[in-house]
């Protein structure tokens, strides 16, 4: 990521002409609708599932995470840009979404860590964006029609090729995106590197939450679906050491590097299309403590014998309420997903619905009745959103303790 | 859990007058309060001494009482009422105070009644600035470096220790901040600190680093019994650090943070609420942030709902104030339901997609003498909120929506000016934070200056800057075109960017009408969106709307019920305010019992008429003609009342009007002929009804000549303004030169009023209801001063307790006739004067007026409500309102004033209001109401001790007969020279003092030192000698009862009377129902 030298020039201001602006973009949707606004970031054509995130802040992180790969995000959210983008809040190498849709993007970046504006970095990265677009208007059909086949261009085209293109797009559902994004070759996930940040952002004179590091550090075998950063550097933190694995990884490689528990990243896609990973994690369940998050949850659902099934629009924000049956507590959750466990599609899996999120009832969580096992639907690892869920890492944690002490 | 069913009964304690920091929030908070509890079945019993309050109405709560909070007031009712339990988080810093009071006291534990939402370890953590630093540093949060010292020297100490001025001083326990300071060098130290000293009633100030220019934060967090802690909004102030958070514009959501650092203020929001130990509802956390290095410090809490807990309810369609009630009696935050979506829990975190602006009213021009700069204590008297799709159109519609003339971010008039404004001016304006800050932004822009030459003055983000100098660039860009040469895709930009019709009109060099028009053929429209909690996740129930220009309109389909529209009142400012929204709210639930659908619109977020569940459809909107007319014309209303908002809807009626808006009630044409002299002139002729000699002038000279043809004493006042702005009493031509220009210069292009001042009249205000054939008096209320001081600033009594049965007679005649003449539907107002038995029309105001809401809490009848009804063509015969009903005990009405906010300002009383509040007594016996109503007026007549007396040569007669009264009821009597010679030679024992000038100890020193139980101090001029205001400032900081008129002394005399010889007893106003003679 260039490094914008901060006071020579202090603020750079990015945008079109006020008046008369002269490049305009396009969203269009396969049920033929089309809005026009202003292109910014790189110029280019792209088609993809739209979406949209209701977080107010974290559009770095959104646009890194590699769950997005393959979907078109629209920020609820309306100005967007204001404090630019800085290496530390990265969730993977550069953004991951296929294009980006926002109300107003900045003129101007604002923040003591910024180091690149958001039009300079999606245009360094190939990314399409669109601002000036009536996103609630778009946010209410995809509420009611469902996410959608949609084209996004910066590019000149008409409305009709927009159009034919958003319904040329071959459908999410059935494919398999998460070979796109999962790491080549395991590797480990280096604690000490500065350019992992794992430590947790805090202001300097605040020490709050500072974290007791354990004595005993577990070993982790973490698949990489498509992973967000921010879990790894989570688990670091916790006590964990991290072996990351790519989503192809066979349950013989994984006890080869006889790892103390093994974690299920989230990832992008409809996890009913990955049955090679869900024949991987049956492979593990037996004899391994397990965590997942996301489509680690949903990786969990399926080799557990259960399904999973499309959302109309999903759940993309970092509001979400979600409900614990075990402790009676609701945590404000970030969430990102277009898929949700059946629960009744457990019946038979000895695994129990723990979590629901209050405003659906859709399964946010679940527990095996006899294994080590546990998966949220949600991001406890937040980045963005609140770390309401925090506390799940240290679960598992006391999780593989308990079982290295012969208790589970 | 739910509910908790070991409570049955429920105490709440409102907030008192309006004053500054303390505004109808409370009453807004209150309200949900008190209808989610009796939702609940719990019985409740609340206290409040404000009489222009919803909350106070009968019907809200189980008993009300209208009585003064003080402690053993308070403990009366807890004695007399028994509740099981105080909520004491509802009623702003007094609530919270007198609750800890009544803790401390005793009478809580001896009446068995636990304080819930927060206990009192809690609050005293909260509030404690040496506690909660303490609680901050254990659980790992930053604040700035300070010291709490008790004494001058023990502050010099701490200056040392702190390194580098500038450095915050803020007293301990005092209301918004006030008596705080910034001290930019040593000697300005000692001052403030002295001063903050002498105002802290713990004596006690925080010396503290400076964090001016930090960016500044807030977080309005709830926390549930559960410890479920949800953020309802972030808040960013545009005003960087340096700005008591009330009179800093603010912007929601936050803007400029990152999610690591949000997230980092999130989790230290809600540590903080669970050191600190609130229990249950809502609190504001404050934060400021370094924007050079990150650094996050924490800078106060407040353990209750707040302004800001008001604000963010609008802001984001999440009632605080409500749900805080319902979790302090048990519920948990997932068992409560979001009325917005239906389908969703209340336990979330609202998430916006609109920005949101507020900016402070700010009042100085009637503080001449106060300093203007805004600093920690805050100065403002009301806000306004606008909410727009981006921020620049959330700001534009905000600055058009504080009534100050401004029409956007530029646009001409006063605030808006083309004009060329030279550097030193604009360094000034930029460098030090004043109310006019924002359009010397715009200033600095034209003038050349880059953001970064303004960030450098002014601290303020360079995002907001920026965004700012869109909107500039926007302007200059339009300047370029005429209305025909802008393209249509530009032009809706420019209505994007929050640019009004009229801000267009300007640019373009065309006018209002034709702009509209234009943008109508273009195809231009106004499209409404929804505040919904939810950024359109989910879908919405309640028509809660703002205006846009987007794609989308999602105004709901007409219900095929008739609509009327309510126009509000806007932002407080003094001579306009909750009374308005009293009756704006009134006429809506009227409207509604009737079967109509009321469409509300209004932009004060402090109001009880914007809560999302008031009207049937609420539309958070500036209160201009292109904004109101358009939502009329959308929403196809059928009829739009505009009596009921103060002067702000009678600006617009006959331009409304004219754009085919029908208006109900009374007609805009009748509504300004009670405003034209002549006109007027003629209908008091055609009924023989006299008024003062009096002349309309357009010019100075004019002016002058009609002075000496009516004879002074004159009294001055423009035309068209509500509040008495610009009006002045001139005993001579020397004082009539001082004060003319500014007369004009009040409504420019308006003619000034020129009226013989009636001296030593007695002033009668009587508030009428008409249907058009029947009309009834609500009340006559007597003044307790002469005639002079603006009726909003007068104590009055009701009914009138020196006028004579057939002096009542002529005035209830003269009311019929003028309501008949002037063919009023709904309310008016007549101002009458009597002077040697013969009855003057000083005023018609064919609307309501501020004393409505005290008529109708005295009499026990809805006059607002009837009054609605009415202007929709129902009969007061039906409605069972025919003959006016005198009641049978008293009702004294006080005003509450800011002086001690504007350190300076003359402390007197006059034809211009200043007050901000006030405050109503209610007993059998008139001394004890008066007596109520000055001990709810704070500080109440004293009992014993020493008085201070000295009056104008006019007022000596009388003074003597006023010292023998005190003297008998056992004060002592303090004087200086004249009128301690006068008493002297009466033979009343005085103990002379120093003035000020000739040595110590003086009137002041004394007054500091509590020798001094009440200063009697009538002024001189119109202009009061520095001596004679700096004992009244003294006696206002140091909570010593004060009177400056003679009338006023001897009301407090026969108080005073009442006190020493009858028990104060309470009863809820609905006890007083029906305690009425019918006339």
């Amino acid at each position: 990521m260039p490094v914008i030298p901060l006071g020579s020039s202090r603020w750079s201001v990015f945008r079109q002409a006020l008046m008369s602006p002269s490049k305009p973009g396009v969203l269009a949707l396969a049920d033929g609708s089309v809005f026009r606004g202003l292109a910014f970031g790189a110029d280019a054509t792209i088609a993809g599932e739209c979406v949209f995130n209701t977080s107010m802040t974290g559009y770095q992180e959104i646009l890194t995470d590699p769950s997005y790969f393959g979907q078109i995000v629209t920020m609820t959210a309306v100005q967007i840009g204001n404090y630019g983008l800085t290496p530390e809040d990265e969730e993977s190498s550069g953004p991951k979404c296929a294009g980006f849709i926002v109300r107003e993007v900045s003129p101007v970046v604002s923040n003591w860590r910024s180091r690149i504006s958001l039009p300079d970095y999606l245009a360094k990265h190939g990314i399409p964006g669109l601002s000036e677009i009536d996103t609630r208007a778009l946010t209410k059909k995809l509420r009611v029609d469902g996410a959608m086949k949609s084209c996004l261009s910066t590019l000149p085209i008409s409305d009709e090729e927009a159009v034919a293109r958003a319904r040329a797009w071959r459908d999410m559902a059935g494919s398999d995106y998460v070979k796109d994004v999962t790491c080549r070759e395991p590797y480990l996930w280096r604690a000490d590197s500065a350019e992992n940040f794992n430590a947790a952002y805090m202001p300097v004179g605040t020490t709050m939450n500072a974290p007791a590091t354990p004595a005993i550090k577990f070993r982790v075998a973490a698949f990489d679906y498509g992973a967000k950063h921010t879990i790894f550097r989570k688990l670091v933190r916790h006590g964990f050491e991290v072996q990351v694995f790519p989503a192809t990884a066979t349950h013989e490689q994984i006890r080869e590097h006889a790892p103390d528990a093994v974690f299920l990243s989230n990832g992008p896609g409809d996890p009913a299309a990955l049955p090679y990973i869900h024949k991987t994690v049956t492979g593990l369940l037996p004899d391994f403590p397990i965590f997942g998050i996301c489509l680690g949850h949903q990786m969990l659902t399926h080799a557990l014998g259960g399904t999973t099934f499309k959302l109309k629009f999903g759940h993309r924000g970092g509001n979400q309420p979600v409900k614990n049956f075990e402790t009676g507590k609701v945590s404000i959750t970030a969430q990102n997903h277009g898929f949700a466990t059946d629960p009744k599609s457990l019946d038979k899996t000895g695994a129990k619905v723990t979590e629901i999120n209050l405003n659906d009832q859709t399964v946010e969580g679940l527990r095996h009745t006899t294994l080590p096992i546990f998966s949220v639907q949600y991001h406890p690892e937040a980045a963005p959103g609140p770390n309401d869920a925090d506390p799940l890492f240290t679960d598992f944690y006391r999780m593989v303790e308990a079982r290295k002490a012969g208790k589970v | 859990m739910p509910k908790r069913t070991d409570l049955k009964s429920i105490l709440i304690i409102g907030a008192g007058p309006i004053v500054i920091g303390q505004a109808c929030e409370f009453d807004y908070s209150g309200t949900q309060a008190c209808k989610a509890l009796k939702e609940e079945g719990y019985r409740v019993i609340l206290v409040n001494s404000n009489p222009a309050t919803i909350m106070t109405d009968p019907e809200f709560a189980d008993v009300t009482y209208i009585e003064p909070l003080t402690l053993d007031m308070v403990e009366k009712i807890i004695a007399a009422e028994q509740p099981d339990a105080l909520l004491p988080t509802l009623g702003g810093q007094t609530a919270l105070n007198l609750s800890m009071e009544l803790h401390k006291a005793g009478v809580l534990a001896k009446y068995g009644v636990e304080m819930i939402g927060a206990k009192p370890d809690a609050i005293n953590k909260g509030e404690d600035r040496e506690l909660f630093k303490q609680c901050m540093l254990r659980i790992g949060l930053d604040v700035a470096k300070s010291r709490t010292v008790k004494s001058l020297p023990e502050a010099r100490d701490a200056a040392v220790q702190l390194g580098i001025f500038p450095l915050i001083i803020r007293p301990s326990f005092t209301l918004g901040g006030s008596g705080g300071g910034i001290a930019y060098n040593r000697e300005e130290f000692e001052l403030i600190v002295a001063n903050g000293l002498d105002l802290s009633p713990v004596h006690e100030v925080l010396v503290e680093e400076c964090l001016l220019g930090w960016k500044e934060f807030e977080m309005e967090v709830m926390r549930d019994h559960k410890d479920q802690c949800v953020v309802i909004c972030s808040i960013e102030n545009f005003d960087p650090m340096g700005v008591h958070t009330g009179d800093s514009i603010t912007v929601a959501p936050a803007m400029t943070l990152t999610d690591k650092e949000y997230q980092v203020m999130r989790d230290a929001s809600f540590a903080v609420i669970r050191e600190i130990g609130v229990e249950t509802g809502g609190s504001n956390i404050q934060f400021s942030v370094d924007p050079v290095t990150g650094r996050m410090v924490v800078i106060e809490m407040n353990p209750r709902v707040s302004r800001s807990s008001a604000l963010a309810s609008k802001a984001t369609g999440f009632p605080i104030a409500k749900i805080a009630a319902k979790l302090a009696v048990g519920y948990a935050l997932d068992e409560l339901r979001n009325d917005i979506t239906r389908v969703t829990p209340a336990s979330f975190e609202p998430t916006i997609d609109y920005v949101v602006t507020k900016i402070p009213r700010f009042t100085f021009e009637k503080f001449t003498d106060a300093d203007p700069t805004l600093t920690s204590a805050m100065k403002s008297v009301g806000e306004a909120m606008a909410i727009g799709r981006t921020f620049k159109e959330s700001i534009q519609k905000c600055l058009r929506s504080l009534e100050t003339g401004a029409r956007g971010f530029g646009g001409g008039g006063k605030h808006g000016s083309d004009e060329p404004v030279d550097e030193k001016t604009i360094n000034a304006k930029l460098g030090t934070p004043n109310a006019e800050r924002i359009y010397f932004i715009r200033h600095a822009f034209r003038a050349g200056y880059t953001v970064e030459r303004i960030f450098d003055l002014t601290k303020i983000d360079p995002w907001f800057l920026h965004q700012l100098r869109e909107i500039y660039e926007m302007e200059q860009a339009l300047a370029q075109h005429t209305l025909v040469t802008v393209s249509t895709a530009d032009f809706r930009r420019a209505k994007q960017f929050g640019f009004s019709d009229a801000h267009l009109a300007h640019i373009l060099a065309s006018d209002l009408a034709t702009v509209r028009a234009y943008r109508k053929q273009r195809g231009i429209a106004t499209t409404y969106r929804l505040v919904d909690t939810c950024a359109a996740e989910f879908e919405a129930f309640t028509p809660y709307y703002y205006s846009s220009y987007g794609d989308e309109n999602e105004i709901l389909p007409p219900s095929g019920k008739k609509k009327i529209m309510i126009l509000g009142g806007g932002p407080n400012r003094i001579g306009q305010g909750i009374e308005f929204d009293y009756c704006c709210v009134h006429a809506s639930f009227a409207l509604r019992e009737l079967g109509y659908e009321s469409v509300m619109v209004n932009s004060n977020p402090e109001t009880v008429s914007t809560d999302y569940d008031t009207s049937d459809r609420l539309y958070f909107e500036p209160l201009t003609l292109e904004d109101v007319l358009e939502i009329y014309q959308q929403e196809k209303c059928d009829g739009a009342i505009v009596q009921f908002g103060g002067q702000t809807p009678l600006n617009l009626a006959s331009a409304l009007k004219a754009n085919g808006v029908n208006i109900i009630g009374t007609s805009p044409e009748s509504i300004e002929l009670a405003e034209d002299r002549k006109l007027f002139a003629a209908i008091l002729h055609k009924i023989g009804l006299s008024q003062p000699a009096n002349r309309t002038a357009l010019n100075e000279t004019e002016a002058l000549t009609f002075a000496h043809e009516v004879g002074f004493p004159v009294l001055l006042r423009p035309s068209f303004v509500l509040g008495g702005r610009g009006m002045f009493i001139v005993y001579s031509e020397d004082e009539f030169k001082a004060v003319i220009r500014q007369a004009f210069e009040v409504m420019p292009g308006k003619p000034v009023l020129i009226d013989k001042f009636l001296e030593d009249a007695i002033e009668l205000d009587v508030d009428c209801i008409s249907d058009g054939e029947t009309s009834v008096i609500g009340g006559m209320l007597e003044h307790i001063e002469f005639a002079g001081v603006h009726s909003g600033d007068a104590s009055m009594v009701m009914p009138p307790h020196t006028l004579s049965p057939d002096m009542l007679t002529t005035v209830r005649q003269a009311t019929y006739e003028l309501a008949r003449e002037l063919r009023v539907v709904g309310l008016m107002n007549v101002q009458f004067a009597i002077k040697d038995n013969h009855l003057y029309v000083l005023e018609v105001n064919p609307r309501a007026s501020r004393t409505v809401p005290f008529v109708a809490k005295a009499i026990g009848v809805p006059l607002a409500k009837l009054a609605a009804k009415v202007m929709t063509g129902a009969k007061l015969k039906d409605l069972g309102f025919t003959r006016e009903q005198t009641p049978k005990h008293w009702s004294v009405k006080e005003a509450v004033f800011p002086f001690v906010r504007f350190p300076g300002a003359s402390i007197v009383l006059g034809p211009e209001m200043r007050s901000t509040g006030e405050v109503m007594g209610i007993d059998d016996d008139l001394g004890i109401a008066f007596a109520k109503a000055q001990a709810a007026a704070k500080p109440g007549l004293p009992v014993k001790g020493n008085v201070f007396l000295s009056v104008k040569d006019a007022d000596k007669p009388r003074a003597v007969e006023l010292a023998r009264a005190l003297v008998q009821l056992g004060f002592a009597i303090y004087s200086t020279s004249g009128t301690a010679r006068t008493l002297a030679d009466a033979g009343v024992p005085v103990k002379r003092l120093a003035k000020i000038a000739e040595g110590r100890p003086n009137t002041v020193d004394l007054i500091k030192n509590g020798q001094i139980q009440m200063v009697i101090n009538t002024p001189g001029g119109m202009i009061p000698r520095r001596d004679e205001n700096a004992i009244r400032t003294a006696a206002y900081a140091h909570n010593v009862c004060l009177m400056t008129t003679i009338t006023g002394a001897f009301a407090a005399v026969e108080g005073i009377t009442a006190l020493k010889h009858k028990q104060v007893g309470i009863r809820p106003i609905q006890q007083y129902r029906g305690n009425v003679t019918l006339v």
